[in-house]
């Protein structure tokens, strides 16, 4: 019983000083405040061991039961232990520990980076054939208006001058950034941020218990 | 106390009394919201994984519980512990994956309380997994989940980057349900272009007031509700007091 309960009466505790801690400006609920915060990002590092030695789990899993992709399992197991050890002996400023992320991390990303364009162009043409409707077509033509306005295009570019001023890169997409989508955008996060507030309330009650549950 | 951060104070306290009153008041009647098809589909996609005992994939991105981007996380989190009992008759358990340490250790803890719930055995604890700590290198992992372990409904619900694309792309390949939330705006565009049901702006913190999960997500659905409208007429009057030289 107070098991379960514990959890929860400290969760709650923690979170009202927090929050009264950014509203109530005492010195002593500010000190509280940031000390809580602290403790949380300390026990977030330790959470990161905790989640790596779940991956390496869950890969050892996958060679030990021979499942589907275990070859890829073994390729992350030896990176990891062997970037791990030098990281551990030869310290994260090490030039060979540089060159690991700077030679195989980076390039590996940049290239998933670089199949994301790929995947995003075969998306827009999908996405006509999978939600035919106004807000469908406003989405592409507007995609494709903000590529030709942001393109060098060498002929194109000034081909409708207005006042000095190119009708396509200027206006239109001035317009379109700064007018529609800003506006867009700003309604978009309001309903984030209320979204937020709303979920952090529940949490703050104990209806919504991540940390023990219920 | 500043006059701001008394307004922030006072616009936390209503809200709270409002989001705890609302239950009490409206006892009997059910507030109705607009239809989301999303989450009909959502429902007829988990009615699928119990009966042919595939299995539900949930993604929570990478918002880490001590930034602001953590609120999708735990609305991401509320839905998976939803998800969780409604499927808790299928063969196989879901699986949570993140991109963020603490978020694996939470999903964990909400697998392992829904099946505690259920009466079931304790739940494998790779069933919710750290899949990396980069965006694209948790994305190469969460893909590799949806390949290997026979996934048939994919929620992907958190903080996303560009990454999602990547996600969503590697669900259509597996002919699989896909419903996509983020409170990031660059992932909303890519979600919207590339998901197959995607939720947009605060949608994302409604799920729990559609899918039943309890009285407070329905009040607190009504309170955005109420806050929203009282933002629009805020914004109003602020409009109509610069047109008349007021303000």
């Amino acid at each position: 019983m107070i098991r379960g309960i514990l959890p929860v009466v400290f969760a709650i505790a923690a979170g009202i000083l927090v929050l009264a801690g950014y509203f109530i400006p005492l010195p002593f609920l500010t000190d509280l405040r940031t000390y809580l915060v602290d403790t949380a990002v300390i026990l977030a590092a330790f959470a990161l061991f905790v989640g790596i030695f779940n991956l390496l789990i869950v890969h050892w899993n996958k060679i030990h039961l021979k499942q589907k992709g275990m070859a890829y399992s073994v390729v992350l197991i030896i990176s990891m232990v062997t970037t791990f050890l030098l990281g551990l002996v030869l310290g994260p400023q090490n030039v060979w520990v540089s060159n690991i992320f700077n030679y195989v991390q980076l390039p590996v990303e940049a290239s998933l980076m670089a199949l994301l364009a790929v995947t995003l162009t075969y998306a827009s043409i999908r996405l006509l054939r999978r939600r035919l409707n106004l807000l469908s077509i406003v989405f592409i033509v507007t995609g494709l208006l903000m590529l030709l306005s942001t393109a060098p295009l060498p002929f194109l570019g000034n081909l409708f001058v207005i006042n000095g001023v190119p009708l396509l890169s200027g206006y239109l997409r001035l317009f379109i950034a700064q007018v529609l989508a800003a506006g867009g955008a700003r309604g978009i996060l309001l309903g984030v941020a209320l979204g937020t507030l709303t979920t952090g309330l529940r949490i703050l009650f104990g209806a919504d218990r991540p940390y023990g549950g219920k | 106390m500043s006059l701001l951060g008394l307004a922030g104070a006072a616009l936390v306290v209503v809200s709270g009394i409002l989001i705890l009153g609302l239950p009490l008041v409206r006892r009997k009647s059910r507030p109705t919201f607009r239809n989301i098809p999303a989450f009909t589909r959502l429902r007829q996609a988990i009615g699928r994984v119990v009966e042919d005992g595939s299995r539900l994939h949930v993604s929570l991105g990478r918002g880490a519980l001590t930034t602001p981007q953590s609120a999708s996380a735990l609305a991401g989190l509320s839905l998976l512990r939803r998800l969780a009992d409604l499927t808790s008759a299928s063969d196989k358990p879901p699986v949570a994956t993140s991109g963020d340490a603490t978020l694996s250790i939470l999903s964990q803890d909400t697998l392992h309380s829904a099946t505690r719930a259920a009466g079931q055995a304790a739940v494998d604890p790779t069933s919710a997994r750290l899949t990396g700590v980069t965006p694209f290198s948790y994305a190469a992992g969460a893909m590799s989940v949806m390949h290997d372990e026979n996934v048939s409904t994919n929620v992907l619900m958190g903080n996303f980057g560009l990454e999602a694309g990547l996600l969503t792309d590697a669900a259509e390949r597996e002919n699989a349900f896909t419903l996509t939330a983020s409170d990031s705006l660059p992932a909303q565009a890519i979600l919207y272009a590339s998901g197959q049901e995607p939720l947009i702006g605060e949608e994302l913190f409604a799920a729990g007031a559609y899918i039943d999960t309890g009285p407070l997500h329905t009040s607190s659905l009504v309170v955005q509700d109420v806050l929203r409208w009282l933002i629009i007429a805020a914004i109003l009057a602020g409009a109509v007091l610069k047109l008349v030289g007021i303000l």
